[in-house]
């Protein structure tokens, strides 16, 4: 592999923010910072962004209702609103479901609204939702009805709460439940991850106390099964003897939801997505949390054996032992094949609030380096770790998120280890409770740039050419225009899984495809390639 | 059971979106979404979808603040801040639920920014309001068509000798067949808006921010001393047309959008008249292929039920095309509301199908063609993607055609307009019948030839 000069990232820094009114410049310049895994600079995130300045970054709805909600099968997403959000939020995401037997409910294929018309806009719109739910009900007698309300819906202050209640109680045998989770609250997806969080934890968890079996219980949080990543996640878990209660919420039932209370351990995986709710099932009913990520082989395995010791279980420990032994050799001998064609190669991953930290795994296993990354709608304490949530300001966006009042539930709350026994866990390495960020796992002089703008993005590959950039679909096809490959990181360009061992062999497979492709050398014409040496030639016939 | 609130899997989206897509349709504009971020990232997530190509746009970004105070400082700080940094030609601003329910004004905020200085000399700001709570996908692209004739069309009293065509929501391919057409005949038109160049752009190994194609500013100013103007569609280009007329007193015609034979023998004769031109050998040999076409493979298009949905400027000329190829068209929804659907499709489908089943408006969603293919089955579905469940569930042969189409490529390339069009689509139509054919023909009537 060739060795590249790479330009000074402080150089680079100044060179995205130059073209910038001033004002935009200050702004966005506190979010670009150069990383020092030492120190760890303070990084601006989970503000506005600013207006005109194109933004990967979507609304509080598409969070709740699109990620966070929509992954479960048998829940009816009842969208209240104009017909676009749900349109646009049918079947997009690829949480990929698998309904029990033929005659499974699966409701994700559907796409349902209360299509609002300007007189509901102008004589309110419950009357029409109430109706709406009716007929879904009648249609389908599902479990539960979730209300997702749009723009108009708070502007004009119809109180789906209110309608919710009201239609849970006339159904009777159906769970209604509201999110207020309009798309201008909050600054991004972020804000409706919460909302989600929120009302899935008052509505939801805890209705079902049943014992549901099972030895090593644990809750899967923050993992949406795109492309089946929590098909092989759910797999390498069976095979080490672990029962996953429930999965917030890729491939999921609401009665996982219910039962959820149950389980003894939650491990999170998008840790921005979904630490509102591990935080609050600690608080009231006793299950502590604790960071896992199966994005990489090396991680899976690490996190296994983190689960098996929390369970502080010898034969648990040994299984996930066999089971990492049996998985490896797979994962080695493609890496063994590929590393040389992806060794020294550079990559840059923006997307998401959890993905563009663990994606560095991957590459990492594959000898790529990372030289920029940054979240789409992460927090500080998804940059710089956890220790930073007391000394971050509240602003007036993320003051308008609820914050549920949580206390120990009398008759549920059950601490499933001790404080002492949490301490000596601690003190062996496992960090329960927290999150140390993306910052510390990055090189020092790489940069790090919270909510970045199509023009330096642009800029950004202008200056470093990498080999691989990693965002959405807005982004895909611009950087690829620049003859760059660009990798889906929300939908995986339509492949995956990509977690756990077989999800890394699909990964290395194809990045190494992507950045090794026949097709980017074909870019340029013949005759645009060398066209002084077919002039000659023509000349001389 | 008959519904009256609840939609269920939409024949239609919101305003917001059709008048991007049309704004991507002027040389070096930016479209720009008045409303909350999500709008924007859907729309530019959609349309990159469908035609797998950059889609730039930018959003006013509102928060809970500008939505209870209104919107307007995001707006003008936006078109400062996309003048500075991205260098567009013009913006072309439209609003959204959000924006429409407080109450912003756009014409307002934008003379504001005007007076602010925010807007560059020989710079624009264009706007159209497309409320997503009223219409449809295609008629916020019609707003922002006639958008652009009442802020550029400008009539100096010298009339030119060009003919305005009024595109309806095509393809780009089918904008850039349009153009061959009309030069095919010796006719000067001006095509607006015109996506082609610019949502099937080369691969370069650069981005062009603004590709080279889309009808220029002063292009779209000259369309005001034009002789006439034809209107491909009577929902998604007329109003375009008819916003001329009014501002320049360009007398328009309106005409389907040409997809089949009739539809397109239609728009040429109409053109030719306009133009004053006449329809030379080589149309009228395309034409003969594509009836050449339909007579070679008659028996396998006749009487074959068809179930299709989409948007009604594709819809009604498409109608007309399979009665054309002897088909059967018995089931159609489109989520558009205006009542001049039924009634065209009505005088389409009188002598052939009279008892067709039609809808559009509230409730005419995929489910209820769903439903209705259940109670009448149908040898063929045309739609957009979201055709495929149905296609699995009921095992019938699907033809996409519309929008979106996230699933497979070629829309964007390949003309569904013209008698080209007409070739591919009887071609796409075609295979799917015969595969199915093939693949559930027993052995021994498994034909090699057919």
């Amino acid at each position: 592999m060739e060795s590249r000069i790479l330009p000074d990232p402080s150089a680079v820094k100044e060179e995205l923010i130059k073209k910038y009114p001033p004002k935009v410049a200050k702004k966005r310049g506190k979010a670009i910072i150069v990383n020092d895994p030492e120190e760890i600079p303070q990084v601006q995130a989970n503000i506005r962004t600013i207006p005109g300045i194109i933004t990967q970054r979507g609304c509080s709805y598409a969070g709740c209702k699109g990620v966070v909600l929509g992954p479960t099968r048998d829940i009816v997403n009842l969208v209240h609103g104009p017909i676009g959000c749900s349109f646009y939020a049918w079947l997009t995401r690829r949480n990929q479901t698998r309904p029990d037997g033929p005659e499974g409910e699966n409701f994700m294929t559907y796409c349902f609204s209360t299509d609002m018309q300007e007189e509901h806009v102008v004589f309110g719109g419950e009357k029409k939702l109430k109706q709406a739910i009716q007929e879904a009900y009648d249609l389908f007698h599902p479990k539960a009805i979730g209300i997702f309300s749009t723009c108009p819906v708070g502007l004009i202050g119809d109180d789906v709460h209110a309608v919710a209640k009201e239609m849970r109680e006339k159904l009777g045998d159906c769970n209604v439940f509201g999110f207020s989770c309009e798309g201008y609250k909050g600054v991004s997806q972020s804000a409706g991850h919460h909302i989600a969080n929120n009302q899935v934890f008052k509505h939801v968890v805890g209705l079902d106390d049943s014992d549901k079996g099972g030895k090593f219980k644990i809750n899967m949080l923050g993992e949406y099964n795109i492309g089946g990543d929590a098909f092989e996640i759910e797999r390498l878990l069976e095979k080490c003897g672990i029962t996953m209660v429930a999965s917030f919420s890729g491939n999921s039932t609401i009665n996982q939801f219910e039962n959820s209370h149950t389980a003894d351990l939650n491990v999170v995986m998008c840790h921005r997505s979904i630490n509102y709710m591990a935080e609050m099932m600690e608080t009231k009913y006793g299950i502590p949390w604790m960071k896992v990520n199966f994005i990489g082989a090396e991680s899976s395995a690490k996190s296994l054996r983190r689960i098996a010791q929390y369970f502080e279980d010898d034969e648990l420990m040994a299984r996930v032992e066999e089971v990492i032994a049996e998985e490896m050799p797979a994962v080695s001998s493609v890496i063994e094949e590929i590393y040389p064609k992806t060794k020294g190669k550079l990559a840059m991953l923006f997307v998401g609030g959890s993905r563009a930290h663990h994606y560095q795994e991957l590459f990492g296993e594959l000898g790529m380096e990372t030289l920029s990354a940054g979240y789409e709608f992460g927090h500080r304490d998804d940059y710089e770790g956890r220790r930073v949530i007391p000394n971050i300001k509240i602003d007036a966006d993320s003051k308008n998120i609820e914050e549920l009042k949580v206390t120990a539930d009398p008759g549920k709350y059950r601490p499933r280890k001790t404080e002492e026994e949490l301490a000596k866990l601690k003190e062996a390495g496992l960090d329960i409770r927290d999150y140390e960020g993306m910052m510390p796992d990055m090189k020092k002089g790489s940069l790090v740039i919270d909510d970045i703008s199509h023009y330096e993005s642009e800029k950004l590959i202008e200056l470093y050419k990498p080999d691989i950039f990693c965002a959405g679909i807005k982004e895909k096809y611009v950087v690829q225009k620049m003859g760059v490959p660009l990798k889906q990181l929300h939908s995986y360009d339509y492949g995956g899984p990509y977690a756990g061992f077989t999800g890394a062999i699909n990964f290395y497979k194809d990045i190494d495809r992507m950045v090794n492709s026949r097709v980017w050398k074909l870019i340029q014409a013949p005759w645009e390639e060398a066209p002084s040496e077919l002039e000659a030639d023509y000349v001389t016939q | 059971m008959e519904r009256q609130a609840l939609t269920i899997n939409p024949a239609k989206t919101c305003q917001p979106i059709g008048a991007m897509y049309a704004a991507l349709g002027i040389h070096g504009c930016l479209p720009h979404s008045h409303g909350s971020q999500g709008c924007c990232s859907y729309h530019r997530s959609t349309l990159t979808r469908h035609y797998k190509e950059p889609v730039m746009a930018a959003t006013s970004s509102f928060t809970e603040g500008a939505s209870v105070f209104g919107g307007q400082a995001n707006l003008v700080t936006a078109i400062n801040n996309i003048f500075t940094v991205y260098e567009p030609d013009l913006i072309a601003v439209h609003s959204t639920c959000l924006s429409e329910t407080i109450g912003d004004d756009l014409q307002q905020i934008v003379t504001k920014a005007k007076d602010d200085g925010k807007i560059p000399e020989g710079k624009h700001v264009i706007y159209a309001p497309t409320p997503s709570f009223v219409g449809s996908h295609v008629t916020g692209y019609a707003n922002m068509v006639a958008a652009m004739a009442e802020h550029f069309a400008e009539n100096t009293g010298k009339q030119l000798d060009q003919i305005n065509i009024v595109a309806g929501w095509m393809e780009p391919a089918d904008m850039r067949e349009i153009k061959r057409l009309a030069k095919e005949l010796g006719a000067n038109i001006q095509l607006f808006p015109d996506t082609s160049d610019v949502l099937d752009a080369p691969q370069t190994g650069k981005h062009v921010f603004y590709p080279k194609g889309g009808i220029s500013v002063p292009a779209l100013k000259s369309t005001g001393d034009s002789k006439s103007s034809i209107a491909l569609g009577c929902f998604s280009g007329e109003p375009g047309a008819i916003a001329l007329d009014k501002k320049c007193s360009v007398p328009f015609k309106t005409e389907d959008i040409p997809v089949g034979l009739r539809a397109t023998d239609r728009f040429l004769m109409r053109l030719s008249k306009a133009a004053g031109v006449t329809i030379p050998e080589s149309i009228t040999d395309e034409r003969g292929r594509l009836v050449d076409l339909m007579t070679d493979m008659e028996q396998y298009f006749h009487g074959k039920k068809v179930a299709l949905f989409g948007d009604p400027d594709d819809l009604i000329p498409l109608t007309e095309f399979l009665l054309d190829l002897d088909m059967k068209p018995v089931h159609i929804v489109s989520g558009t509301p205006g009542k001049r659907f039924e009634q065209r499709m009505r005088d389409i489908l009188a002598d052939s199908v009279p008892d067709a089943n039609i809808k559009n408006g509230p409730q005419a969603d995929i489910y209820l063609l769903h439903q209705w293919i259940k109670n009448e089955p149908v040898d063929l579905l045309i739609g957009n993607t979201y055709g495929k469940y149905i296609a699995r569930d009921e095992d019938i042969p699907f033809v996409r055609y519309g929008f979106p189409i996230l699933d497979r490529v070629g829309h964007s390339y390949f003309p569904s307009v013209g008698y080209m069009g007409g070739l591919r689509l009887a071609e796409k139509i075609l295979e799917v019948l015969m595969d199915r054919q093939d693949r559930d023909a027993p052995e021994e009537s498994f034909e090699l030839v057919m």
